[in-house]
Order: C-alpha cells, then sequence, then structure tokens
C-alpha cells in the first residue's frame, strides 16, 4: 500500500437528515445540559444582586420580568430543563439496562411530554405579558 | 452475471435417472445449466434493456497509484435491474461489464464474512444483505467513514482488528477440567445470554457509525467492547479471569467513551444489542469496584 486517503469527518452534522432517533437525543441533551449551565451563571448573577439589598434585587426582577424577551426566553428555559430531565430519566433507564430495544420511543414520548408541558406554561409565563 | 450462484439444484434433481454414468450425468447438466443461463443472462440484458429497468448507482473512487484517479471522485453506473438484487450484486454486475477497475471487499455474499460493508445512502450497511429495491435512488456506495480509504471502496481495517485484538478475544480459563479429553461444558443460560455477542462477523460496521470513535482513535469500540462481553459472562471462564477483562475495558478508552448514541446498534448487520452490552459491562465495572466496607 503506497498511500491511502483520509477522508476526514464524513458523518458531521450535515447529516443531519439521517439522524436516527438516539442520536438526536444525543444531539438534545448535549445542547440543552449547555444552555441550563449558561442559565445558572446568569441565575446566580441576579441572585447575587439581592447583596446588594433588597431593593436592589427587587428592581432587577421587576425590570427583567417587565420584558417580553425574558416572558419568552423563560418558556424556552422550562422547555429546555423539561427535556433535559425527561430525557435524564431515559438514559437512567439505558444505564440501567431496561428497555433499551424501546430507547427510541421514550426518546419521542420525552419529546413529546415537554411539547405538551411548554404548550401548557405558556399562558402562566405570558400572563400579562403583551 | 458472472460471478452469480449457478442456479443448478433445479435442473440436476430432474434429470432422468436413467442416463450413462453420475459423472457424465452432471457434466451434461452442467453444461446444459451454463448455457441456459447464458441464454437467460442475455434475455434479462435484453428485458431490462428494453425496460429500461435500471438502477443508478454512485461510487466513490480513488486510486492512489493512477495519477488521475488520486483525487476522490463519484463514477455512475447504470445497472439493469433483477428482483432480489443486492447493492453487491449491482457493484459486482458494474466491475464485470463496465470497469474491472472497480475494487471492493466481498467473499461469502450471505453477510457472514463481514467483508462487504459500506456506506450506502448515508448509513453502514453490508452490500450483501442490502436490497437494491429498499434503496432511493441514486444509490450512492462510499467506503466506511473514519477509516483511510486504499483504494474505492476498500478501506484499511487494521485499526478496528487492532482494537478488536485489544480486548484478548479468546476462551481463558482460570481452571482447566482434570481430565485431558473433558469438555467444559456452559450451561444453557449462560450461553443464551451470550448468544448475540458471539453473532459479530467483524465488519466494522458499528465502529464506523460511532462518533465517538470517530473522535477518540484510542476507544475500543462498540465491537471490541461486544467482544469483551462474550468472554467476560462467560461464567466458564473464573472471576479472575473476569476482573482482568473487567480491568481492560474499564480504562480511560474503555467503556466509559459510550455515549448511548444508539448508532452502533442500529447499524449493525446481525441486530447484536451492543449498547445493551456495553451498559451492561459498565454496570459490572461499577459493581466490582464498589465495596461498602
Amino acid at each position: 500500500m503506497s498511500q491511502s486517503y483520509n477522508r476526514g469527518l464524513i458523518e458531521d452534522f450535515g447529516r443531519w437528515r439521517e439522524f436516527s432517533a438516539g442520536m438526536w437525543a444525543w444531539v438534545f441533551h448535549k445542547f440543552t445540559g449547555w444552555v441550563l449551565v449558561g442559565y445558572l451563571f446568569t441565575h446566580i448573577a441576579v441572585l447575587s444582586t439581592a447583596l446588594a439589598g433588597e431593593a436592589a434585587y427587587t428592581g432587577t426582577i421587576q425590570t427583567l420580568e417587565g420584558l417580553l424577551v425574558v416572558r419568552i426566553l423563560e418558556v424556552g428555559l422550562l422547555a429546555v430543563a423539561v427535556f433535559h430531565i425527561l430525557n435524564g430519566l431515559r438514559l437512567l433507564m439505558v444505564d440501567l439496562g431496561i428497555g433499551l430495544e424501546s430507547q427510541d420511543k421514550s426518546f419521542y414520548a420525552s419529546l413529546i411530554l415537554t411539547g405538551a408541558i411548554t404548550v401548557a406554561s405558556v399562558p402562566t409565563f405570558l400572563a400579562g405579558a403583551f | 452475471m458472472s460471478t452469480q450462484v449457478p442456479k443448478g439444484e433445479e435442473v440436476e434433481s430432474t434429470t432422468d435417472e436413467a442416463a450413462s454414468s453420475p459423472g457424465k450425468q452432471r457434466r451434461d447438466t452442467a453444461k446444459a445449466d451454463r448455457a441456459g443461463q447464458q441464454e437467460k443472462q442475455r434475455e434479462a440484458e435484453e428485458r431490462a434493456k428494453a425496460n429500461e429497468d435500471t438502477v443508478q448507482i454512485k461510487v466513490f473512487r480513488y486510486d492512489p497509484e493512477v495519477e488521475a484517479k488520486q483525487e476522490p471522485r463519484f463514477d455512475e453506473f447504470h445497472v439493469p435491474f433483477e428482483k432480489g438484487m443486492t447493492v453487491l450484486d449491482s457493484l459486482m454486475y458494474a466491475r464485470d461489464h463496465y470497469d474491472p477497475s472497480l475494487t471492493f471487499r466481498h467473499s461469502c455474499r450471505q453477510a457472514i464474512c463481514g467483508s462487504d460493508a459500506f456506506f450506502i445512502n448515508g448509513s453502514q450497511r453490508l452490500g450483501c444483505k442490502t436490497q437494491l429495491s429498499d434503496l432511493d435512488e441514486p444509490v450512492r456506495i462510499e467506503p466506511l467513514p473514519h477509516q483511510d480509504v486504499v483504494k474505492d471502496l476498500v478501506v484499511d481495517m487494521d485499526h478496528f482488528y487492532e482494537q478488536m485484538h485489544a480486548v484478548e478475544p479468546y476462551f481463558d480459563p482460570d481452571e482447566l477440567p482434570d481430565g485431558e479429553l473433558e469438555e467444559q461444558r456452559q450451561s444453557r443460560a449462560n450461553r443464551e445470554k451470550i448468544k448475540m455477542s458471539t453473532r459479530c462477523i467483524w465488519c466494522g460496521a458499528c465502529m464506523s457509525s460511532c462518533n465517538i470513535a470517530a473522535g477518540d482513535n484510542q476507544y475500543l469500540g462498540p465491537a471490541a467492547i461486544n467482544k469483551a462481553y462474550r468472554f467476560a459472562m462467560d461464567e466458564r471462564e473464573g472471576e479472575a479471569r473476569k476482573q482482568e477483562r473487567l480491568e481492560i475495558i474499564e480504562q480511560e478508552h474503555g467503556v466509559w467513551r459510550c455515549q448511548t448514541q444508539f448508532s452502533c446498534t442500529e447499524v449493525c448487520p446481525k441486530d447484536i444489542p451492543l449498547t445493551e452490552h456495553i451498559q451492561e459491562l459498565k454496570r459490572e465495572a461499577v459493581k466490582s469496584n464498589l465495596k461498602f466496607w
């Protein structure tokens, strides 16, 4: 063999149309995980305004909740958290070796549940925002 | 197709019993059969031409030894379709009729040798086990991803074999039976437990589909871990050997790299529940390390 050809990474994200359920679950779990880590930092930043006194904290929260963008982002945060929790339960089952042959169904179930819970939460989160 | 299995059995069984000698009879039958086959093939080709019943395949080409072919490209072939035709059949037809330089591995054509795993329409499959009628046209045939291409559809499997050997894939019991000729019997339940894991044909489809293995070259990969499972779960080997086996697979690039994407389980042509086996070895590894005293 004189030489060979390295085709590099063929199965990159450009093949997303061909991803199977397990792969999508993995992608979403990673993505939602990073979003939650990011949220944790903003969460701590907002909470730490309480160090400057009660009025400062209340002011921050009221300003944030007055913004339409924040209300919509809250719905997104709920969706992300719910999916991460449900898929986390699915992964727990996978780790325990329970129902591995229906892992795709449990992924779809967690997607549908996430959607339902998110839609149900919209009236609460967006009440009085418009 | 010249490399097609001769369809001789039916003719043979119906030949008159009263023919002179069995040998001559067989030769005559074979001759008649060959002629019949050629006739049939020509008919099939004509029929295909008349019906325009062809399948378009796009095949990855690369040849490091010919200057003009060093740049990878896709070649298109139009292969006359026959009922029951597999991807491997179409490749063989293209090689035999259009381009003898088309290179790919194949041997048994019945999903046992594991030579002809290709990347067909974006998924790792065995050429001989994939029906053309199940695929969208044009059928895109590429070498397995994440392995260096040697020529056309032939990839360098050395790394895969190295990983397979790394888990010491051979039966190695702690204690041998007393009598020299005594069998080492396995319980039916235990045999059933490792049954699926013994079906691996070393085709490399799982390793190629795993994007953890793609990013981490030291990762053992699904096939090797499955091999480790086959022996670690064999009760005849004994506790000491099992412990050694677990120490191999629980290393940094062992079972813990698996992130349960199920890609390997999806593509495995022998339907081995690879992810399940990897997960079970993870649990075994934890169990052998956790001590509550």
